[in-house]
């Protein structure tokens, strides 16, 4: 910006307290809101039309989206934990960006949710006000991140499977879904080929980077199961995941066998009583995160920001 | 006050982006439409990426430039379907972002998993027109664009990623 203005109250040019220099400056006059500062623009499906389709359960559309959402924002969560973290100045960039679009898929999502269910919760209702056992996003993307190739092996399963299943649902007959995953598919490409093009590196690199990236598949790999096995709300009003099962493992094979790599052997990760993410029960990596993730939010309710 | 939409379309095109000031939300292929109903203007916005922060302040910035040029009775809402993408920039954006220093992006086709050998695009410098260029990073300052350097000038910029 090369444009500034003096405003009433204020500490003078120079000044570091730019937020508080805007809270200062009182209530924003009409058709002049600043942008991430009290702009009021807290529906990322501002006047899209959000009537849910004849033939369309609410609560059903809503849970799914809620899974579909929750898979989003934990990842994006994940993804974000590698700022100040990651191995290159790019790397980090790029992981914020992945996030970012993840964000921007959970916010959409979450929204839907709350609108389908009819109770009218709002995205940050909905992130931050629920507990462990409410979220319904699979374990895979709460694993920890590990190292680099940890984490770069979960964004390959998920971003593999999560591209597929978009694909299927842009035609989906709830069109604010139907929009997200359309949208979604092509972003995800990118994540997927961001991904593809580490394993690559990676698993053909030394004999070290290769151990280290198996290691990090070796690690994910029993998450990956719980993306094709189906929930009830899902058989019902979304996408049979168990149809992405045969083309996201041939895909997986592909890269792995590309990279010199072993397709893990390892068995999922056992259901708990027939209930994993989707369910609510979680792995213990999840606490942490929401804590994390929530704890700013609940020590001051009601806050905008 | 009546109006036409033509006219409230010429003052919400006129809207820089805020990311990308050298072009129009027109010429972004961020404006979707602009319908009026007597003095009242609906505008309609398609995001680029779903985690666009910039969304924000387009709407904002399409409100009260409506208001400004007279509109009491304004409402700008998103369109999500058919889904942005970089074809919907226009020729004249294309040369804007070229002038700028930022190589725009070439058609948009379908994202496939490429193994094997890495190649990339063949991009031009948008500094001396070599073509001689590397990427250095997909991700770039915002979402939409990605690092690349030039082997001939040296020089680094950025490109509009196709999506």
């Amino acid at each position: 910006m090369t444009d500034q203005h003096a405003m009433p109250g204020h500490h003078g040019a120079g000044d570091d307290h730019v937020y508080l220099a805007l809270s200062e400056a009182g209530p924003e006059p009409d058709g002049e809101a600043r942008w991430a500062y009290g702009t009021g623009f807290s529906d990322p499906l501002l006047g899209v039309d959000t009537t849910v389709p004849a033939g369309l359960d609410g609560a059903d559309l809503a849970a799914y989206c809620l899974m579909l959402g929750d898979d989003a924002l934990v990842l994006a969560q994940r993804l974000t934990e590698w700022c100040t973290r990651a191995p290159e100045l790019e790397e980090e960039v790029a992981l914020a960006n992945l996030g970012l679009d993840l964000l921007g898929q959970a916010r959409l999502l979450l929204t839907r949710a709350g609108q389908a269910d009819g109770t009218g919760r709002g995205e940050d209702e909905l992130a931050y006000w629920r507990e462990e056992h409410e979220f319904r996003n699979v374990r895979l993307v709460e694993a920890p991140n590990g190292d680099f190739a940890h984490s770069v092996a979960r964004l390959l399963l998920f971003a593999t499977a999560r591209g597929a299943l978009y694909q299927l649902l842009a035609g989906h007959p709830d069109p604010v879904l139907a929009a997200v995953a359309a949208r979604g598919v092509l972003e995800l490409a990118y994540h997927q080929e961001y991904a593809t093009a580490w394993t690559l590196r990676l698993g053909d690199g030394t004999s070290y980077s290769a151990a280290r990236m198996q290691a990090g598949l070796d690690a994910v790999w029993p998450l990956l199961d719980e993306l094709f096995t189906p929930h009830a709300v899902e058989l019902r009003i979304g996408a049979d995941p168990a149809a992405l099962r045969e083309p996201v493992l041939r895909t997986l094979a592909a890269v792995l066998a590309e990279a010199g790599l072993t397709v893990p052997g390892a068995r999922p990760l056992a259901f708990v009583g027939g209930r994993a993410g989707r369910d609510g029960v979680h792995t213990e990596a999840l606490g942490p995160l929401l804590a994390e993730f929530q704890v700013v939010a609940r020590a001051n309710p009601g806050a905008t920001w | 006050m009546v109006t036409t939409a033509a006219a409230a379309w010429d003052v919400a095109a006129a809207v820089p982006d805020p990311e990308l000031p050298m072009l129009t939300l027109a010429e972004l292929g961020v404006l979707a439409g602009v319908e009026t109903d007597g003095g009242a203007v609906t505008a309609w916005l398609t995001p680029t990426y779903s985690g666009c922060p910039a969304i924000a302040e387009m709407a904002a910035d399409v409100d009260s430039r409506l208001r400004a040029a007279g509109y009491p009775d304004v409402r700008v809402r998103l369109r999500l379907d058919p889904p942005w993408s970089t074809d919907r920039i226009t020729e004249d954006g294309r040369r804007k972002l070229a002038e700028a220093g930022i190589a725009p992006p070439g058609p948009a086709g379908p994202p496939l998993l490429r193994l094997g050998p890495t190649r990339h695009r063949v991009v031009a410098c948008p500094q001396c027109g070599g073509t001689d260029t590397e990427e250095l990073s997909r991700f770039g300052s915002t979402a939409c664009k990605a690092l690349w350097r030039c082997r001939g000038c040296r020089e680094p910029f950025e490109r509009i990623k196709e999506i």
